[in-house]
């Protein structure tokens, strides 16, 4: 299943709606859609939408604005799961995310996503989530130096709570750390005791991932285009 | 003379008056003219005594079968206990020759049924629920309508064409019959599907199917049992149409009461903080007058009792403390699996009764091959609608899997039990064929679900520890999601739930939930919540394990403040750790008024245990004596008498202590009062302590520590000096236990100065730095244990440097919060 002209013309008239008619979307646009008010991660979620490295355009930065070719782009990232993408395409997509994330190389080029092949092998789950895992690995690691610091996961994990008007900073951070500390226990095992655990790389990340069987959580379609828009 | 007992005498005066002249004879004696002493009054208690027998032998048969694990492996239980039943049914049958233990209806639906449902609902995986609702309503509805349709219409065809031989029987008893063998039934699919560990999501599409296709079932099943009364003829277009309404006010109805009962049941809840004993009866009593609701306006009970557990949980689970939420949890469990049991136990025993057998082979064979047929179309055809929908398409694998997960069972033979013979005349036909088919299909296909299972290697469930980063990622995946459907600009299924629990947090809660509950009802911290206390729990366990048992048994009321142990006493913490592992997920109350209470109770045990210790070693300061003792007796020598208990006291406890570490016991805690008294004295002072002579920090003792500061920078809620009361409790062990190692080197304690040992008492380490915390010699050998399978304290307790180095952001003084954090303690 892959992005069809009716579910683009959709997104299109949603794109105009979200930028006023402009061919371009600036972070402020964003503002237009009340529902997005109340989420608690909405800063980072916008901020994706302008992460270079999610454009696939630079390994770095932020972009002021995307047209709705990138728009797009940010979007297909939650299409559907290509279930019968080939285990090797998979794996060879997982690659190049891996070499993106640790030498800092341009990304591939097109769109690995995309390539999704038609063979019929249900990819293992941890392997055709990876593009969502690389969304959610972006907006961890926002200083973009391929690991995600204690420092960023302390502020994700304060924005995640932050819906909880009685839970306090110090709770959020502990959490935080303790799940730092179970990362660091689950990626490197038994530390020594002069070991310093830096941050969590792409490759740890998706190590955690391992066995999370996250699409039996997902039982509704990304974008599903059916529903007709409702307009603000 | 004789001597009657006087309860006995007073029971039964008349009767040990008229029985004036056979004195002295106790036993013999019969017949209502004379007293009895022992009398054998089997019809006064014959009924529950049956009952209570059958559910004995019931639960011993579990206990048998689940002697030998290589029968329970093969063969599920229900099947055995159908054998059993089966087995049973003939000795009572070849006793007295009257099939007189049956599964009636009536039980069945009004006692056996209720638990296993409440249990259903009650520990519903809502959000798996709700996420697959559509397709769990798609198969409940259509299916079973499809089902019975099918299978009944055959069915007549079939006999139109005569292979059945005569019968007195019309198209709407086909239809009644196929209505009431179409529903998979939620206890045989819950019997069975336990046992094979499919994935979640078919799991929860199979059950929840039989659990909401009641409303289908009810409705189907009245309707043509008043069909097959009004006679065929009489059936107009009205009465239809009026079947179709029916089956809409009867499961929205149902739903509906079920929604009213969560929610009265929830708002009870939040305010049993002082009848906190009776908080279970709550849950089970308020779910069942659901049930009987519904049952009293016609509606779906089962779905009522579902959705009535399946809404109130959260709020329940909230509300009542964690004892209750055990006890809730247990007997839930502890009455389904009764129930299921039974149930079981009584479809076997109910076969062995020649009455009902009325043999037609082709008539039991086609149904049997028809509503594996039909189960098998319309599933499959279910699914090819339902996949154009779903983002996690169900595979073939998966439809083979729901179409022989459709096992039938005694929700069928209960209604047909309640067929009125005068009005279907083939009953006990109809009744010998259900009989068959529950056995088939529970039997059978019991048996063969889990080979085939394996064989088509079904992504099976795993049981997974709750991780920490798993929830987390969980949460900000859930978000995006949400936002991305937003900014699309579609209404999907996470918009949904994002407005609900938008709705859900600022309303319901406030009005459901207790003030403390709301605060801390947070899944992640939940998780966070329970992982701390896995890691506690095994520190200890490991401790234990270890040997250094003083270690354990010197903090062990303390220990059980930090962790929360459910259980007072520390020589049960195997138990509970077992406990907490059986749980697995979530419901650990984090309640803060439970928690107060649960650590008076356990202050109120230490008292105890303490008070004695306390007797012997404090010394009392003076103002205590003037009020509590008359001053006339005190007032002499009141400085001698002091000085001289001071001392006294003070050799003791040396003596007690040296002895202690040379044998590794450790004294209940002591000094904790003046401890607490003296704490703001002490802080001040605590600058001056002398650590010169104090050896390198240790891991252990450093840990312990910061969790203690924790508690102590606890800003929270006035339990906070009961608290203080135990860290300075646990520490003041510490230190006694540190002193006393510290001067154990010494031969002869008594000879150590004075005062070194008053110091130490004076000012406990965790209001000096760190680095003064001397650790027992004992510790220094046995209780750095870093045991390898702490994964989230392992760092701490391994290595300062790695803690800093996660740390090392916030500056050093953060260190000891970044560790538990206060929502330990709610």
């Amino acid at each position: 299943m892959s992005v069809t002209l009716e579910q683009i013309e959709h997104l299109h008239r949603r794109f105009k709606q979200i930028s006023g008619d402009q061919p371009t979307i600036r972070k402020e646009s964003f503002d237009r859609i009340p529902d997005l008010e109340f989420n608690p991660i909405r800063s980072k979620i916008v901020r994706a939408f302008f992460d270079k490295r999610n454009l696939r355009q630079a390994p770095d930065g932020l972009a002021d604005e995307i047209n709705f070719e990138d728009f797009l782009t940010i979007m297909s990232y939650f299409r559907p799961i290509e279930m019968n993408m080939d285990e090797e395409q998979l794996d060879h997509f997982r690659k190049e995310k891996l070499k993106c994330e640790t030498s800092q190389e341009t990304p591939a080029q097109g769109s690995p996503v995309f390539e999704g092949g038609l063979h019929r092998h249900p990819a293992p789950p941890a392997l055709s989530l990876i593009p969502y895992i690389c969304i959610l690995f972006h907006m961890y690691d926002s200083d973009n130096d391929g690991k995600i610091t204690l420092q960023e996961y302390r502020k994700v994990v304060e924005e995640l709570l932050s819906r909880n008007p009685h839970l306090e900073k110090e709770s959020a951070r502990s959490i935080a750390d303790g799940a730092m500390m179970e990362a660091a226990s689950i990626c490197v095992g038994q530390m020594e005791p002069d070991q310093v655990y830096e941050g969590i790389t792409f490759e740890d990340f998706l190590k955690m991932w391992q066995g999370i069987d996250i699409d039996t959580k997902m039982h509704v379609r990304f974008l599903n285009m059916e529903p007709i828009a409702h307009c603000h | 003379m004789r001597q009657v007992p006087l309860a006995e005498g007073l029971l039964v005066l008349p009767a040990a008056l008229a029985q004036e002249k056979s004195s002295g004879d106790h036993t013999a004696v019969s017949g209502p003219h004379f007293f009895q002493i022992v009398s054998f009054k089997w019809d006064h208690v014959q009924e529950p005594y049956i009952i209570a027998l059958w559910i004995l032998v019931a639960s011993l048969a579990k206990i048998v079968f689940h002697l030998s694990h290589k029968v329970t492996r093969v063969v599920p239980e229900s099947a055995l206990l159908i054998v059993l039943g089966l087995f049973l049914g003939g000795i009572v049958w070849a006793a007295d020759h009257i099939a007189s233990f049956t599964l009636t209806p009536n039980v069945f639906f009004f006692y056996l049924l209720p638990p296993i449902v409440l249990d259903a609902g009650y520990f519903m995986p809502n959000k798996l629920f709700f996420g697959n609702l559509g397709t769990i309503l798609l198969y409940a509805v259509i299916g079973t309508v499809w089902n019975a349709a099918t299978t009944g219409m055959s069915l007549y065809g079939v006999y139109l064409s005569g292979i059945m031989g005569q019968l007195d029987i019309g198209l709407l008893d086909f239809l009644l019959f196929g209505s009431l063998i179409a529903a998979v039934d939620p206890v045989a699919v819950l019997a069975v599907f336990e046992e094979v560990h499919v994935n979640e999501v078919l799991f929860i599409i199979v059950f929840g199917e039989s659990l909401l296709n009641d409303a289908v079932t009810v409705v189907l099943y009245n309707v043509f049992d008043s069909f097959v009364a009004m006679g065929a003829d009489n059936v107009t277009g009205v009465d239809c149409v009026k079947g179709i309404v029916s089956f809409f006010v009867v499961s929205l109805g149902g739903t509906f009461v079920g929604i009213v009962f969560a929610f009265l049941l929830s708002l009870v809840t939040r305010f049993t903080k002082h009848v906190r004993i009776i908080e279970p009866g709550f849950v089970f009593v308020i779910s069942y007058l659901s049930y009987l609701t519904a049952e009293m306006l016609s509606l779906s009970a089962i779905l009522a009792i579902t959705f009535c557990g399946v809404c109130c949980q959260k709020y329940v689970k909230a509300n009542i403390c964690d004892q209750s939420s055990t006890t809730v949890r247990y007997t839930m469990k502890m009455l389904a699996s009764g129930s299921e049991t039974i149930i079981f136990m009584f479809l076997g025993i109910s076969a062995v009764n020649p009455d009902i057998w009325t043999w037609n082979t082709a008539f039991i064979l086609l149904t049997l091959v028809f509503i594996s047929v039909y189960r098998v179309i319309g599933v499959v055809i279910q699914t090819w609608v339902l996949n154009h929908y779903r983002v996690v398409q169900l595979e073939i694998i998966d439809q083979v899997v729901m179409s022989y997960g459709g096992l039938r069972g005694a929700v069928a033979f209960a209604l047909v039990a309640l067929l009125d013979e005068k009005k279907v005349k083939e009953k006990n036909l109809f009744v010998s064929t259900t009989i068959i088919v529950v056995f088939f299909t529970v039997i059978f296909q019991g048996l063969t679900i889990k080979p085939l299972v394996h064989w088509l290697k079904v992504k099976r469930s795993e049981h997974r520890e709750p991780k920490l980063n798993e929830k987390l990622h969980g949460r900000a995946f859930d978000h995006i999601l949400s936002a991305v459907e937003d900014i699309s600009g579609q209404i999907g299924h996470n918009y949904l739930r994002d407005k609900w629990s938008n709705f859900d947090r600022k309303i319901l809660s406030k009005v459901l939930m207790r003030r403390s509950a709301q605060k801390s009802r947070d899944q992640i911290l939940n998780i966070f919540h329970q992982l701390n206390l896995k890691d506690a729990i095994s520190y200890v366990a490991e401790g234990e394990r270890r040997g250094s048992l003083a270690f354990i048994r010197s903090s062990s009321t303390d220990n059980m403040v930090n962790v929360d142990f459910s259980t007072p006493r520390p020589s049960t913490v195997e138990a509970s750790v077992s406990c907490l592992l059986r749980e697995k997920a979530s419901s650990v109350c984090l309640d803060m008024q439970a928690l107060e209470q649960r650590r008076k109770s356990i202050r109120d045990t230490e008292d105890t245990v303490t008070h004695h210790t306390l007797q012997q070693y404090l010394y009392k300061p003076r103002q205590e004596h003037i009020h509590l003792y008359s001053r006339h007796e005190i007032i002499q020598n009141e400085d001698e008498k002091q000085d001289k208990e001071i001392f006294h006291r003070t050799m003791r406890k040396r003596l007690e202590s040296f002895k202690s570490t040379k044998l590794g016991i450790n004294q209940p805690k002591k000094l904790n009062k003046s401890h607490k008294r003296d704490r703001g004295q002490k802080r001040r002072n605590s600058n001056a302590i002398p650590n010169g002579k104090i050896p390198s920090e240790n891991p252990v003792q450093d840990f312990t520590l910061k969790e203690k500061d924790v508690e102590f920078s606890d800003p929270e809620e006035n339990y906070e000096s009961l608290h203080m009361d135990k860290g300075v409790d646990f520490l003041a062990n510490v230190t006694k236990q540190n002193c006393t190692d510290a001067t154990s080197g010494i031969d002869n304690p008594a000879f150590s100065a004075d005062d070194d040992q008053s110091i130490y008492m004076k000012f406990p380490p965790w209001l000096s730095d760190e680095d003064s915390v001397v650790p027992s010699q004992r510790a220094r050998v046995q209780l750095p244990y870093s045991p390898n399978n702490f994964r989230r304290l392992t760092p701490f307790r391994l290595s300062n440097k790695s803690v800093d180095s996660f740390l090392l952001a916030d500056g050093p003084e953060e260190r000891p919060r970044a560790f538990l954090p206060e929502t330990t303690h709610m």
